[in-house]
């Protein structure tokens, strides 16, 4: 099967390159009104943010250029080598780098610092491209899914040495594509039910019901184990009795001790709740021995580990988060509103975002990001400039590219006839598909501040390639695809 | 070639999971979910709510307030009465404020430290400054000397986020008219809240003219938009200044008031409880209007204006009531004329009826004292003696006229519509705040005080101005100017002229008594007559006719001496109104008083005569048993 490199251009997918080119454009013209400093200005010269950013823009358009001249081959001989590299390259970044803003991220080369983590994400989705790719693999063994999770902690975990707990964070999106690949979905459900019980359980911790001695967050989440242990019943084990009796004495009895609270002697119902739930693990665990299934300890498991999650999360906020963190936290979830310090950014964020309206007040005709009252304006926050100069239409305009690149990006990844391509193409879009999630939720307020950019929009030439790289390599694979 | 084709097949080319593929869904669905909230989001954010914009427009735009000159005042000659001197106000913008030396800013700018705290509190509380921001320059302290400002000035490096702002204040050429001119001060948090115009540190007229145009006199204020960076510092000019408002300078006034007769009146006044109020008739402008004891009006300029005030306001004298205007007196034998024209008119007299009086009006046990004169008298020489008795008889027979009015009732509210055609009982609408209305009684008044059994006896002192009746003496002056119009006045006023507007028609329309023209003419004689050979004889001015009628009016303490007249019978020029508490006669104090104000106003000075009895007034004083404080 002879065929050259011209014929690269004509199965190449055109679309995911033009989508690429508009973000690219769109995030240079955001940072020069980020970076636009009222009076005349070279947007090309290369002492400012903007001339440098042109020349990052155009290095990435000829670096995608030369990865689609490579032979994607290459990256399958070579993904365990670069991965190796990387984490040698990623071990040594905090010995050589400089205290940049407390991380050590950054290494120097001349007039240029480069940024490791953000290649790295590249190496870490081709090796576990390459491992998953072998002959057999099966995420249901441990001897498979393990090295996985490790290919994954290890760049995390040197990451976190740089102080730069954001980028460690990325990697989690790799577990998106782990559930592609047969993750069983019960660890992503209880991901999901992990975040909720921590928001649940920290948000309203301080309040208190009516009774006036109950916490509302750790009754609330007590319930919501028993409530959901039901319905848990209800869609794995077939017995209608069960899911009833559990519904009922859990629901039944917490009323009950709740109203007891409250008109006869006030205590703090939750002991009666952890009573409750001690029942229900011995009634599942009952049920198991006695109808034989393992669902029903499955269950009993998850309740267990509901109510030590509950526990241990009150600590891991109280005593292993740093202040700072629990701040931005406590920020997200409105229990502070700290607009001086951690609060400050969010709420500039939102002022910015908040006073484009519909159309945006014009191109470089913002005034809260030229006047520099959003922090990180052109990296982190850049969102800021595109909702505050191109108003609700030009923002929603950028969400709905994202979204088109990320959906064309799964179809890409679905048509892929080796596995080695699909896992990387699924790595790659859970990659955009955290970043845009994580990104575009802090500047909105919605998520915590985690400072990671906006892929083709933030400042920096780092993001910029190591974002290039992924989607150009994913490119390269997909134009070769036909001939495997 | 080949050699690579074949390891391609060696590459595992995994069986397709179906059940895996539609995990797919699951990850595209949640993409399409996540845009989809953060799409909400960005729409309630920017469409659905305004208080972005404007945060973001406090953020970034100072508004620097240009503040207009006031406008300043003049008397009727063109003396200028108020102006104003350049003053330093202390602003700060709190955000800017770094390492701040309080002790050091202190001593510079002679303060204590609980006021710069107590300063800062209030500053800080939004509920009496509403408009409190970090951001944005806020008054720390008002009207500073140029003296104080340059001590200030020169450590102003030393204290970021302080600055300094030129204002003006008030100054005053003429140690008179206080009460007239009014005062201004800060805004209070009322002030602010009714007009929003009006921001904290703002200056407001207070009292007097300053307060009753203040309108007109503030201007209106000049805005220069400026951009300011996240740390506070200028970035230039909003749309080069494209949508700045230069300042309007306000409006310049032209008062009524003589000065000088103002300071004559104040001088005759002194150590006197009392008012003088002197009205052009023709036009209605107030020439004088003294209410004594006065105070300086340059005690209420500056930082020392609010201890000041304080010590006016506990004053056991009163200095800061305006009394020709606040002062509610039985206006006494001054309100006879009224009573002449109404019964005159009402055909219950003719200028030749005439009414016996032998010391008194006597009927059916009840006895009104007179003093000795002829008798019987008719209209013209009773309003020259002053008889009481003539005016009792004539309100006995109007009140009791049964068969022209069918009721006591109706015949009363008869005397009281003429009354209030003759600008009392009711505000006459002075541009001057807190005038008062006097009393005039009705019908309704006596109905429910007497329970419906009363007759022309029971309120026959009404008629010779006792009894319920009271009156300011703005209204007495104004009556005098009715009776030198023969028959209409126009509500008196102090500003004469509005620079580049014209006045207020309230202030050049007419107003008709219900008594016409030729029976003001017969009243005018009695009035004349009084100056000739009655009540009023020291009232003469050689070569003027002048008319007047004393007024003696009883009260608790000793009687108020009152005089009420104008000059020159037949071109008025001035009419007037004296009234001094407790001064006995109305020959003792008012007669004279009057007298010496026509003299001043229509000759321009006092003959040396006239001085030597004006230096005699001024250095009399009346006991009141009040205690200096």
């Amino acid at each position: 099967m002879a065929y050259t490199n011209d014929s690269i251009w004509k199965t190449v997918d055109w679309v995911t390159i033009c989508i690429y080119l508009i973000l690219v454009i769109f995030g240079w013209f955001s940072v020069c009104g980020a970076s636009y400093d009222y009076g005349d200005m070279d947007f090309f010269d290369f002492s400012t943010r903007t001339g440098k950013q042109f020349v990052w823009i155009c290095c990435s358009l000829g670096l995608g250029f030369i990865l689609m001249m490579l032979e994607d081959r290459l990256y399958d001989m070579f993904a365990y080598i670069l991965y190796g590299a990387m984490m040698v390259l990623l071990f040594i970044t905090p010995f050589v780098a400089e205290d940049t803003k407390g991380s050590y991220s950054w290494i120097k080369f001349g007039p240029v610092s480069l940024q490791p983590a953000e290649f790295a994400k590249f190496a870490t989705a081709l090796a576990l491209a390459k491992f998953m790719n072998t002959y057999g693999f099966t995420m249901s063994k441990l001897k498979h899914s393990l090295p996985v999770v490790g290919i994954i902690l290890l760049p995390m975990l040197l990451i976190v040495l740089q102080r730069e707990t954001g980028s460690a964070l990325v990697y989690l999106s790799f577990f998106f594509m782990l559930y592609r690949e047969g993750m069983p979905g019960s660890i992503l459900f209880a991901g999901i039910c992990a975040v909720v019980y921590f928001v649940v359980g920290i948000r309203f911790s301080q309040d208190l019901l009516p009774d006036g001695c109950t916490s509302i967050g750790e009754s609330s989440v007590l319930l919501l184990i028993v409530v959901l242990s039901a319905l848990l019943v209800n869609s794995y084990c077939k017995k209608d009795s069960a899911r009833w009796y559990i519904f009922g004495i859990g629901a039944g009895g917490t009323l009950l001790a709740y109203l007891s609270s409250c008109y006869v002697i006030p205590f703090d119902i939750t002991w009666i709740q952890y009573g409750l739930c001690v029942l229900l693990v011995g009634y599942l665990i009952f049920l198991s021995i006695r109808e034989r299934m393992r669902n029903y300890f499955y269950i009993a498991l998850f309740a267990v580990g509901s109510v030590a999650f509950l526990f241990s999360a009150d600590y891991v906020f109280e005593k292993v988060l740093e202040p700072h963190q629990q701040v931005r936290i406590k920020v997200v979830l409105g229990m502070e509103e700290d607009l001086a310090g951690a609060g400050y950014n969010v709420n500039q964020s939102k002022i910015a975002i908040g006073s484009g309206g519909l159309l945006g007040k014009g191109f470089l005709n913002g005034t809260q990001t030229k006047l520099k009252y959003v922090p990180e304006q052109d990296t982190d926050f850049i969102f800021c400039t595109v909702g505050e100069e191109e108003g609700f239409l030009g923002s929603a305009f950028v969400l709905l590219l994202f979204m088109a690149l990320i959906l064309r990006l799964i179809w890409l990844a679905e048509r892929q006839h080796t596995r080695f391509a699909r896992v990387y193409g699924y790595s790659v879009l859970s990659i955009f598909l955290f970043h845009l999630f994580i990104n575009i939720g802090m500047v909105l307020g919605l998520t915590p501040v985690i400072g990671i950019p906006l892929p083709f929009f933030s400042y920096g030439g780092s993001s910029l390639w190591g974002f290039t790289i992924l989607l150009f390599v994913f490119l390269r694979m997909d134009a070769a695809r036909s001939r495997r | 070639m080949h050699l690579v084709c074949r390891s391609y097949q060696e590459e595992s080319i995994v069986e397709r999971d179906y059940n895996l593929e539609k995990r797919k869904y699951v990850i595209g669905g949640s993409v399409v979910f996540i845009v989809l909230i953060y799409i909400l989001r960005l729409f309630s954010l920017q469409i659905m709510s305004e208080d972005y914009k404007k945060n973001a427009d406090s953020n970034a735009f100072l508004n620097k307030t240009q503040y207009p000159s006031r406008g300043v005042m003049y008397d009727r000659n063109g003396n200028l009465l108020v102006y104003n001197q350049p003053a330093y106000d202390v602003t700060m913008v709190m955000k800017e404020v770094q390492d701040l030396d309080t002790l050091d800013l202190c001593r510079t700018l002679n303060i204590t430290p609980e006021y710069f705290k107590k300063r800062i509190h209030e500053m800080k509380d939004r509920r009496s400054n509403p408009g409190y921001s970090p951001y944005t320059h806020q008054v720390f302290m008002t009207q500073l000397s140029a003296e104080e400002c340059g001590v200030f000035q020169e450590k102003l490096f030393k204290f970021p986020g302080f600055y300094i702002q030129r204002r003006t204040i008030r100054q005053y050429n003429y140690n008179s008219a206080a009460h007239v001119l009014g005062d201004i001060a800060e805004v209070s948090k009322r002030d602010i809240e009714a007009d929003d115009y009006y921001v904290r540190g703002d200056f407001i007229g207070k009292q007097g003219v300053e307060r009753a145009y203040e309108k007109q006199l503030r201007g209106e204020k000049g805005v220069e938009i400026l951009l300011r960076d996240a740390r506070g510092r200028i970035q230039g000019r909003y749309m080069d200044g494209k949508l700045d408002r230069t300042p309007v300078p306000g409006k310049n006034l032209k008062l009524g008031i003589d000065i000088e007769l103002q300071m004559l009146g104040e001088r005759l006044l002194e150590g006197k409880i009392g008012s003088i109020v002197a009205i052009e008739p023709t036009t209605g402008e107030i020439l004088c209007m003294v209410s004594a004891p006065s105070f300086d009006p340059r005690l209420m300029v500056g930082r020392q204006r609010g201890k000041n005030h304080l010590e006016l306001a506990r004053d056991n004298w009163k200095p800061l009531l305006n009394r020709a205007i606040m002062g509610q007196f039985p206006p006494g034998s001054t309100f006879k004329p009224t009573q002449g024209l109404t019964f005159l008119q009402e055909g219950i007299i003719t200028p030749q009826t005439a009414y016996s009086c032998f010391h008194g009006f006597v009927y059916a046990g009840l006895r009104v004292g007179c003093h000795s004169h002829g008798s019987p008298l008719p209209l013209v020489p009773a309003i020259a003696t002053s008889c009481n008795g003539y005016f009792c008889w004539g309100l006995f027979h109007m009140i009791g006229a049964k068969k022209k009015y069918g009721s006591v009732q109706n015949a009363m509210n008869t005397w009281r519509d003429y009354m209030v055609s003759m600008g009392f009982g009711y505000p006459l609408g002075v541009d001057l705040p807190g005038e008062k209305r006097g009393m005039i009684p009705n019908a309704a008044y006596y109905d429910k005080n007497y329970r419906g059994s009363w007759n022309g006896l029971t309120i026959i002192s009404i008629s010779i101005g006792q009894g319920e009746v009271t009156a300011t003496p703005l209204q007495i002056a104004n009556l005098s100017a009715t009776i030198a119009n023969r028959g209409y006045y126009i509500t008196p006023h102090v500003v004469k002229e509005v620079e580049d507007e014209p006045l207020d028609t309230l202030y050049t329309n007419r107003h008709y008594t219900k008594v016409n023209r030729e029976h003001y003419e017969t009243v005018v004689e009695g009035m004349r007559a009084a100056v000739l050979g009655g009540t009023c004889r020291n009232a003469n001015i050689p070569g003027i006719e002048v008319c007047g009628k004393t007024g003696t009016a009883q009260n608790r303490g000793k009687d108020h001496s009152a005089f009420m007249g104008f000059a020159p019978m037949n071109d008025p020029k001035i009419a007037i109104a004296v009234y001094v508490e407790n001064g006995g006669w109305g020959a003792t104090y008012g007669v004279p008083i009057g007298a010496l104000m026509m003299e001043q106003y229509l000759k321009g000075s006092l003959s040396p005569e006239s001085e030597a009895k004006a230096a005699d007034i001024q250095s009399r004083r009346i006991d009141y048993g009040i205690h200096e404080r």
